[in-house]
Order: C-alpha cells, then sequence, then structure tokens
C-alpha cells in the first residue's frame, strides 16, 4: 500500500514538476529576453540597417513631440495577405520602440473586420475593400474609421513554362477562360491555339484574391467548376508547373518567387498587353488586375499616442518594406494622401475630445 | 453434434490430408492477407519516412541558435521561433494540469461514484461524442465563452481554457478505461477493510491506474500541442515580438507559426517553417517518450 502511494506522489510530482519546469523555462526565458532583444536588435540592425536608420529618421521626426517614452499596445488584425507587410512594419517599429507591444494577428480580411467591428482591434488589415453590411455594423457601433492604401499587389495570371503558344490574353479571353461555362479547351479561346483541356488552378473562395478575380475579371459570374480551388498559393504554383495545359492566377510575390519555372501572361486591357511587373504595378498600367491593399484605421484609436505614432510609422514605411516581402508601393501621392487622413483624424478626434 | 462425433472417430490424419486439394488454395489465402496487411504497414511506414526525410533535409540547415533567440522576422535568415516556441510551452504548462484535474474528476466521477442510469449514460454518450467534433468548433466556443463572455481577451488562459475543452473527452475516455482495468477485488478488499469510497479511491485505484491515465493524458497534451485552428479562432496572434507574462498575455503558438511560414511564397521561409516542423516533432516525441517511460515504469499486472 505504501508503495502505491509513493508510486501516485511520484506520477503526481512528476506532473507538477514537468508543468514547473515549463513555468520556470518560460519565466526564466523572458527574464532572459534582454539578451535574446539585444542580440536580435544588433543582427536586426546588421541585415536592415540602410531602411532602418531611413525608418528612424523620418519617425523621429514624426514622434519627437511625444518622445522617447511611448509605451502600451496596438492592436492589428485582418487579412493574410496584408500580414508580410504589417509584419515588417511592427518588427521595425518594435525595435526601435521596444516599450510598444504591435502584435500581429491573421484571421482573415472578414475575420478582422468582425473584431474591428466589436472594437477588439485598432487596425484591421484588408485585402479588400469594406463591405456596405461592415460598413454598416460599424456606424452601429458608433465606429469610425478610415481607410489607408499601403501597397498594391498585381494578380499574376501564368501558364506552364512549356506552354508556347500563349503571348498574352485580353480581358475577354480570361473571362472566357475561368468562367463557368465558357471556354473548355485552348482552341476555345483561339482557334489556332492547341485542343487541349484547359487545367485552372486557383486560390480559394476565402482569400481576397478570389473576391478580387471574381468581381473585376468574372464580372460576379461562377468560377469554372473544373477549377481546382486551394488555399495556399503554394500549391496552385505547384499545381501549373505540373500541368503543361495549366492555368493560375496568384499574387505577384508568389510569381516573382518562381519566375524562372512559370510563364507569366502579358493581359491586354485595351491598351495593349501590360505584364506584371514592380513597375507596371505601381504606376499603375497593369490593370486590370492590380488591386490594393488597405488597412482601415480606427479614429479614436488615435487618441493613443503609440497608435498614432505606429499608424504614422507605418504611411512612411509601408511602401519600402511593401517592397521587400514582395509586393509594390504605392504612388507618392497615396501615401500624402494617407497623411493627410491620419492628421485630420487625429485632429478632429482631439477636437471632438477637447470639446466634450 | 454429428460433425462432432464424426471428427472424434473417422477425423484421423489421413482423413485431414486426403483434401489436398483444399490446403494450396488456403496456403495461398494466408500468404495474400499476409501480403496486404504488410504492404498497409510499408505503406505508413514509407510515408513517415518519407515526411521525415523531407521535413529533416529541408529544414536542418535552418536549426541553429538563432531559431529558438529570434523572433519572427521578414528576413527568413533571422527569423525565429522564440515567441512561439514559449507560448507552446506555457500554453502545454496551463492546458496540462486545468485538463488533467477536469477530465481525471469527471472520470473518476462517473466510474466511482454515477449510479448506472439514464442520466449518467446520457453524460457517457455526448462525452464520447465530443470526442469527434471539429477543433474549429471549440474554438467558437472559446470565443464566445471566454474570450467575449468572460472578458478574458484574446489571452492565454483563454487559449488554455479552449484547448483543455478539446482534449477533456480523450482524457476523460482514457481515464475511465485505466479506472476500470483496475480489478474488482481490490476496490472490494479496501471496502471489507472499512475503508470510504474516498479512502478506496485515493489509496487503490489512483495508484493502480495512474500509468493509464497519465498516459492518457500526455497523449491528449501532444494532439493539443499540434492544434491551430481552435487557437486562430480565438484570436492568437501570428507576429509577436514580445514573451508572455502572464496568463492574461497575448500569445502564438508552434503550429500558427509554422503554417504561417509555410504559406509565404519565399522558398527560404519554407526551410524555416520545416525546421519549425522537427522542432515540433522533437517536442511531440519528447512528449511521447514521457507517456511511455511512465507506462512501463508504473505498470503492474494484477
Amino acid at each position: 500500500m505504501s508503495m502505491k502511494k509513493v508510486w501516485l506522489f511520484i506520477a503526481l510530482a512528476a506532473i507538477v514538476a514537468f508543468a514547473a519546469a515549463c513555468g520556470g523555462g518560460s519565466s526564466e526565458e523572458s527574464e532572459g529576453s534582454g539578451n535574446g532583444e539585444s542580440t536580435e536588435e544588433t543582427s536586426g540592425g546588421d541585415g536592415s540597417s540602410e531602411e532602418a536608420s531611413s525608418g528612424e529618421g523620418s519617425s523621429e521626426g514624426s514622434s519627437s513631440g511625444s518622445g522617447e517614452e511611448i509605451s502600451g499596445e496596438v492592436a492589428i488584425d485582418g487579412s493574410s495577405t496584408v500580414f508580410p507587410i504589417m509584419e515588417a512594419v511592427s518588427e521595425e517599429y518594435t525595435t526601435e520602440h521596444s516599450n510598444v507591444q504591435a502584435p500581429v494577428g491573421v484571421s482573415g480580411s472578414g475575420g478582422g473586420f468582425e473584431k474591428f467591428i466589436a472594437g477588439e482591434t485598432d487596425l484591421s488589415n484588408a485585402s479588400r475593400e469594406i463591405a456596405d453590411e461592415e460598413a454598416s455594423a460599424l456606424e452601429e457601433n458608433g465606429i469610425s474609421y478610415f481607410e489607408m492604401t499601403l501597397a498594391y499587389d498585381g494578380i499574376s495570371v501564368v501558364v506552364n513554362q512549356q506552354n508556347d503558344f500563349i503571348d498574352h490574353l485580353t480581358v475577354e479571353e480570361l473571362k472566357q477562360i475561368w468562367v463557368d461555362g465558357g471556354a473548355e479547351t485552348w482552341s476555345d479561346v483561339r482557334s489556332e491555339w492547341p485542343d487541349k483541356q484547359i487545367q485552372r488552378f486557383s486560390p480559394g473562395t476565402d482569400s481576397g484574391t478570389y473576391d478580387y478575380f471574381h468581381e473585376t475579371i468574372l464580372e460576379g459570374d461562377d468560377i469554372n467548376r473544373n477549377a481546382q480551388l486551394s488555399e495556399d498559393d503554394n500549391v496552385l504554383v505547384q499545381g501549373v508547373q505540373g500541368s503543361p495545359n495549366g492555368i493560375a492566377y496568384f499574387g505577384y510575390a508568389y510569381y516573382a518567387e518562381n519566375q524562372d519555372s512559370l510563364k507569366v501572361v502579358p493581359i491586354d486591357n485595351g491598351d495593349g498587353p501590360v505584364e506584371p511587373s514592380e513597375e507596371t504595378i505601381n504606376d499603375g498600367s497593369y490593370a486590370p488586375l492590380s488591386r490594393p491593399l488597405f488597412t482601415y484605421v480606427k479614429e479614436s484609436s488615435l487618441q493613443e499616442p503609440q497608435v498614432l505614432d505606429y499608424v504614422q510609422f507605418l504611411n512612411e514605411n509601408a511602401g519600402d518594406l511593401a517592397l521587400e516581402v514582395g509586393y509594390v508601393n504605392a504612388s507618392e501621392e497615396v501615401y500624402q494622401e494617407n497623411a493627410t487622413k491620419i492628421e485630420e483624424a487625429a485632429g478632429s478626434g482631439s477636437g471632438s475630445g477637447s470639446g466634450e | 453434434m454429428k460433425e462432432v462425433s464424426q471428427e472424434n472417430t473417422s477425423g484421423t490424419p489421413t482423413e485431414y490430408l486426403s483434401a489436398p486439394s483444399n490446403l494450396p488454395k488456403r496456403e495461398w489465402k494466408n500468404r495474400l492477407f499476409r501480403t496486404i496487411f504488410a504492404t498497409a504497414v510499408i505503406f505508413s511506414l514509407l510515408m513517415l519516412l518519407i515526411l521525415i526525410i523531407r521535413i529533416i533535409t529541408q529544414g536542418i540547415g535552418s536549426i541553429d541558435w538563432q531559431l529558438f533567440t529570434n523572433f519572427a522576422s521578414r528576413h527568413p535568415d533571422e527569423a525565429g521561433l522564440k515567441a512561439p516556441l514559449i507560448g507552446t510551452i506555457w500554453m502545454m504548462a496551463l492546458t496540462g494540469p486545468i485538463s488533467f484535474v477536469l477530465g481525471v474528476g469527471t472520470a473518476i466521477y462517473l466510474e466511482e461514484y454515477a449510479k448506472p442510469n439514464r442520466f449518467t449514460t446520457l453524460i457517457q454518450t455526448n462525452i464520447s461524442n465530443l470526442a469527434g467534433v471539429p477543433s474549429v468548433v471549440f474554438g467558437l466556443l472559446g470565443l464566445t465563452l471566454f474570450v467575449r463572455e468572460l472578458s478574458m481577451g484574446r489571452s492565454l488562459i483563454a487559449g488554455a481554457l479552449t484547448m483543455s475543452l478539446l482534449i477533456l473527452p480523450i482524457i476523460v475516455v482514457s481515464s475511465q478505461e485505466a479506472l476500470r482495468a483496475v480489478p474488482a477485488e481490490l476496490k472490494q478488499a479496501s471496502y471489507a477493510m472499512g475503508a470510504t469510497t474516498w479512502q478506496t479511491i485515493f489509496k487503490v485505484v489512483l495508484p493502480a491506474s495512474v500509468p493509464g491515465i497519465l498516459t492518457g493524458t500526455i497523449l491528449a497534451l501532444s494532439r493539443a500541442i499540434g492544434e491551430t485552428a481552435p487557437l486562430i479562432m480565438i484570436g492568437a496572434l501570428t507576429y509577436i515580438a514580445f514573451l508572455p507574462e502572464s496568463i492574461m498575455s497575448q500569445f502564438t503558438v508552434m503550429p500558427i507559426q509554422i503554417f504561417n511560414w509555410t504559406n509565404r511564397p519565399q522558398e527560404e521561409f519554407h526551410m524555416v517553417a520545416a525546421a519549425g516542423i522537427i522542432v515540433l516533432l522533437v517536442m511531440l516525441l519528447v512528449m511521447n517518450s514521457i507517456a511511455v517511460w511512465i507506462r512501463n515504469k508504473f505498470q503492474r499486472r494484477f
């Protein structure tokens, strides 16, 4: 009997020790995080000293009034497409302002708006414009907000590298290929093209890329029911790489990473075929498949100094950091427009605040 | 009866051998099924091997000290697992005790106290059903109940409670099995000595069933460690550049970070993701080894 008791205690002790070790481990880690952070800072500084220093210069210009003691939290959630830009911005920002916490969640554009409507977030990233229902729900909850365009993504239409007949596609041909009940074989699109079944790879219906394509190219019609849909764009890349008669569309970054193994299709929107590239997406000539990426900012949050400072930093650096993570910066006017919106929102907020 | 008597009287080896046409067929069948079952084993082992080899060749190059000391980054070579690793450890440290106490408590009540009536059967059936509910549903429950109603926010404790609910059915069922495996004679002997139900449970039943209970708990935790969906549902973050300081802190966990990396266009991120998978696999392996060790260490046959 006593042996059993001993065993029980050992077992319970093991659990407690396990839990304690984990807890202890984490607290040690958090104590040691100072070291970890400092090494990261130095390494981060090496890797990105140029844009970090340029970022520093501009942000200090904007935040010099509030000084170095900014602290608090910026709650950010939303689109997975916008995530890489926000991750980069938060990474740069928190290296400079270590007292500010700016974590980024990935709930998707819709999921992000849901949290935004519930008042849980300050910034809501979206790869599409806010829907009418979402806007009215925000109004109902008394949340005023404004939209910031951060960067552009050029939805790239690609085919297999062995495909030697496609030189470009017009927007109508693109619709014919993708719409349900449209072309079945390549020869249905243009009679001189081979009589081979088209294999289609499309982003899943939850993604903003699909939404945008659905709206702009398919004009709201159903997508071809033989299209293979995947939420993971890398699966689309692999799909079209492995199918000689394949065609796919996805974000520019996925094409840019796989340029050597994919053939991009120039799109003709009436002004001659245009290939997606940083220049054509930036100057808007790659139309209509250049789509803006947004973040929606809660106006009242700008009264918190760390949110205001973060949003200003975001606006100043989003373009450069977007380029770094595979998107294309918007034009200078767009960022100036954003800056005006921020100023107005911050000003009007404080105006009404003092009025109250 | 007739057949039996026939076998007894005339069922000699000669008659057994007098049916030679049957034997090759039976032996062939025997070989066929053996091959089928062996193929099943080889197939799954091969898949596992391919997975492991692929992950290791992809990820081993990215495993270095930075992986453990750095936060996530947009530069794949600087990206680290610090926040998700610590987040996962916190998560396990919270989920473990919560689900252990609730799960084993439920199992003891159902096995030792509850009268076998319709209500108990109802609970029993529902617990078994809960084990099959998709994890996203638990995420929704956690979001509504813990995050919003009990206003815990997107905190570690909200995540841990959600995870506990998710693995609770597994722990209850496996603990019940373990409790049921304790021989009735042991309990009866204890009662015969004048022990109360509680004394019997604490001094006889629990010590005898602890290996089974702990094994079940650790295996359930191994499932929790790999879950992403419910945590994304309750709003666990993806990029986070600080460590949790209390149970109310925001957090991220390994599978979320790994999933995010595999989704990136850059090949380098896929390699970091593979490194992350190796770390997660090692953690899983350690936990499962502990489970096996506990079972072997404390197991006794009655």
